[in-house]
């Protein structure tokens, strides 16, 4: 593995990890821009713009563009999300100018009006597919009614009004605003050559222009509240559940990933235990997010709407449990065996190390390489554990409950 | 393009398991897909009607206490080696599948033959199984994109063939653990079994291992299935959902057959990737919804297109209609030189990307062995690639898309008009 970076004199930084057992080769844009970055009336504009970027540039329409990477085999793809914009595709070594040509066109996107009302009708089927999706719809409740009017409540997608409301001038102005060079960075991973990469970095960036955006990211601390939002026509009743964590810029997120692997990992965690193996629930895991000065743990519980009151209860008493005893050495080194495996098998693929190596190196500035990352969970102690859980207490936590009962409050 | 270097090694066991494995460099992780011959299919089999549901039922209780481990045991010692697995009954097979770093693999193993041959089988597991099986039916009743695919196979493949693995809630509540027991033992079986394992292996060491952890597993007579027919070829399933629902499927060539190619061909470009016919037409162009897509699907005796979208209810007839005229259009007008180079370059580059992940090639290798009796090498898929023409896929395409074979079902508030064009 080698490491290697350079700024260009636009701003953007140029990053890769280059193997050369690799296969394939992966490249990809970390565009700082997420619907935390939105105003109520631009709900949904961070994602709606992921997608215009594939509908043409001054050199290619919507066709081209999709045609142009599929040509060479690129497997091309893009995810919005509160923070960041990640535009990425994987190619054959041979195939990366050609696949990169595109990928670099479509981050100067023409945002054309017709193509804007045709796409606006495309968001809106997205959001009516998720609306059909009873963990999605607790999802995005669960985020807004724990961040209250934070900016990290908003809406990923926004709603069918926010998005038939939008103009594309807004869009334009948003795009000037957050795809300037300086707020975007440009990583590769897999087999490769550094100086064509910045070569091709020079030829096709280089003449991106723009200022210095800056994000308010004002840490939060969430609310604890409670909504049960009825949704007649479904058979099992969802809950999610959201309670603060650590930051990304805290080096305790190591720690509250193994403590959400022992918690609510979907297999053999004490969730699992408590309400899978048992058959209570066909669902309960607990996940860790983090973001920009804030994190979350998310609890997802999954079950007959008769059993939500009685399985919240089970849920309360393992995340109860865990505060007053912690968690046991055993428990510990059983999740870090886990994780790291796992972070073994993913790194093993270029768009693995991609989004890892890229997210990293957006909001941190620093090259982790996979032996970094698996020191960082091996340090990981019990005593650490237990302070986490003092700083950070999972109980109580926001609730939303989303089915056919209305009939569940928070557990006392 | 260059095929990377891999060697494939097979050795069929006496008692009829097959073991297909690849050594890939540069890879520090090893994955095995064991795939047996007991998906749900098999719940039909003569002598036994062991109702929907049992295929799933069974595999979650293997899981559930093996050998020397009860079923905290038996998890925790996979987390410690840091065994990533997924188990599951499917139509044709129930198949087992774990990666994990190359050292671990042989422990790994270990633990799973205790699971297929000395499963505990307590009883008091029976009802916890019964209550998650259920949840998850009413799940994926909450699952509309998931529902529409297997009540789509369930429509147009013959019984059992299209059986979905979750099966129902009359039949899972009243399977007993006799009737599993007796399920596992008429239908799991070395006979029919593949183990495809890929990674940093040592093949004289995995060979011997698999031989020493599998050889008393007792083959079995294959359990005999009477074909019936399915349908309703055209039919729709009520739902007050956002979104309608479209599915459909027509029989194509199977794996083994010397149309496979120009069928994986055919369908590839009428939706395989995003500017493949159908995102095109129907995303891109019109904007009628966010998914739509045409994937291939084989089994041994047969194979079927299957072809998706959802979109809501306003724009739902209209959606239907673009695919259909998109189905015809590929059956009459053929495929041109250009798409056929880009449905090539798409499919090689998934094959090489694909010596990335020993997980993708432990399913391929024991997927190809179950298929045709081998595995088949990169050089030679591209050959087969390569030799496509025009010509050749669109005579296929004429065939694949004739429009009286569809079946056609919908999912969501109201009905379609189904219109084949003339």
């Amino acid at each position: 593995m080698r490491f290697h970076r350079t700024t260009l004199d636009n701003g953007l930084e140029v990053i890769a990890e280059l193997n050369d057992d690799a296969h394939s080769i992966a490249a990809g844009f970390f565009v700082k821009a997420g619907s935390r970055d939105e105003t109520p009336e631009l709900a949904g504009v961070s994602h709606f713009l992921e997608h215009m970027t594939f509908k043409g540039t001054a050199r290619r329409d919507a066709l081209a563009v999709n045609r142009d990477f599929d040509r060479v085999g690129a497997k091309h793809n893009a995810q919005t999300s509160e923070e960041d914009t990640f535009y990425h595709f994987t190619s054959l070594p041979e195939y990366l100018p050609k696949a990169f040509d595109v990928l670099a066109d479509i981050l100067r996107p023409t945002l054309r009006e017709d193509d804007f009302e045709t796409e606006k009708k495309v968001i809106i089927e997205e959001i009516r597919m998720y609306l059909d999706n009873p963990m999605s719809v607790a999802y995005e409740a669960a985020k807004a009614a724990h961040f209250g009017g934070h900016p990290l409540g908003n809406s990923i997608l926004g709603t069918v009004d926010s998005i038939n409301g939008m103009k594309a001038e807004d869009m334009r102005a948003y795009f000037a605003s957050r795809y300037s060079p300086a707020n975007i960075v440009l990583g590769f991973a897999g087999k490769g050559d550094w100086d064509q990469l910045v070569d091709l970095a020079s030829t096709h960036c280089s003449s991106w222009t723009g200022d210095h955006p800056t994000r308010t990211a004002e840490p939060v601390h969430g609310a604890h509240a409670f909504q049960a939002i009825l949704r007649e026509e479904d058979q099992q009743q969802t809950v999610v559940g959201v309670s603060d964590g650590p930051p990304l810029e805290s080096d305790d997120r190591y720690a509250a990933h193994l403590l959400a692997t022992i918690l609510g990992d979907h297999t053999s965690s004490q969730l699992y235990w408590a309400l899978i193996d048992p058959g209570y629930a066909d669902g309960a895991e607990m996940s860790y997010q983090d973001y920009n000065q804030a994190g979350g743990f998310y609890s997802f519980l999954s079950c007959e709407p008769d059993d939500v009151q009685e399985n919240l209860a089970r849920m309360a008493d393992v995340l109860r449990g865990v505060m007053a005893k912690g968690v046991t050495q055993a428990e510990l080194d059983q999740a870090k065996n886990k994780v790291q495996a796992r972070s073994v098998l993913r790194s093993e693929r270029p768009m693995g190390r991609l989004a890892s190596l890229g997210f990293h190196w957006v909001y941190r500035r620093a090259y982790l390489p996979v032996e970094q990352e698996m020191e960082a969970f091996a340090k990981v102690s019990v005593e650490q554990i237990a302070r986490l859980l003092d700083t950070w207490p999972l109980w109580p936590m926001t609730i939303v409950s989303v089915g056919p009962t209305t009939q569940v409050k928070p557990p006392r | 393009m260059t095929a990377p270097t891999a060697t494939i090694q097979q050795h069929e066991y006496p008692n009829g398991l097959v073991l297909v494995a690849e050594t890939m460099p540069g890879l520090q992780s090893a994955s095995f897909t064991l795939l047996i011959p007991a998906g749900a299919a098999y719940e039909a089999a003569q002598g036994l009607d062991s109702g929907g549901g049992a295929a799933s039922m069974a595999c979650e209780w293997l899981m559930r206490g093996a050998g020397p481990r009860d079923s905290r045991e038996l998890l925790t010692a996979l987390d410690n080696l840091g065994v990533s697995h997924s188990e599951s009954a499917q139509t044709l097979h129930t198949s087992l599948a774990a990666a994990t770093l190359g050292a671990n693999l042989i422990p790994a193993l270990e633990i799973f033959a205790d699971v297929v041959l000395r499963p505990r089988f307590d009883e008091e597991e029976v009802e916890p199984i019964r209550a998650l099986c259920l949840q998850n039916l009413r799940s994926l009743e909450d699952d509309p994109g998931s529902k529409v695919i297997y009540e789509l196979r369930r429509r147009h493949f013959p019984e059992p063939w299209g059986r979905p693995s979750p099966g129902t809630p009359e039949d899972v509540a009243r399977i007993t653990g006799d009737d599993l027991r007796a399920f596992h033992r008429a239908v799991y079986r070395p006979n029919g079994a593949i183990l495809g394992v890929a990674g940093a292996i040592d093949w004289p060491r995995l060979q011997e291992a698999v031989g020493r952890l599998f050889g008393g597993w007792e083959s079995r007579p294959e359990p005999k299935l009477v074909e019936t027919p399915a349908g309703p070829r055209i039919d729709h399933i009520t739902r007050e959902t956002q979104q309608i629902q479209i599915a459909m499927a027509a029989p194509a060539a199977t794996v083994a057959s010397d149309d496979y190619y120009r069928a994986r061909a055919a369908v590839a470009i009428l939706g395989g990737y995003s500017s493949a016919r159908l995102f095109t037409e129907v995303r891109e162009k019109r904007g009628l919804c966010y998914s739509v897509y045409a994937s291939y699907e084989g089994q041994r005796e047969r194979g079927a297109m299957l072809s998706y979208a959802g979109t809501s209810t306003e724009r739902a007839q209209e959606t239907l209609d673009v695919m259909l005229a998109e189905f015809r259009r590929l059956a009459t007008g053929g495929v041109d030189l250009e798409e056929l180079e880009t449905m090539r370059a798409g499919l090689k580059s998934s094959l090489i990307m694909a010596q990335e992940s020993s997980m993708s090639r432990s399913n391929a290798l024991a997927s190809d062995w179950y298929f045709l009796g081998r595995v088949r090498s990169l050089d030679e898929i591209a050959a087969e690639l390569d030799a496509l023409t025009p010509e050749s896929v669109s005579a296929y395409a004429e065939t694949l898309l004739n429009l009286q074979d569809l079946t056609i079902l919908t999912l969501g508030p109201t009905p379609l008009d189904v219109n084949i064009p003339a």
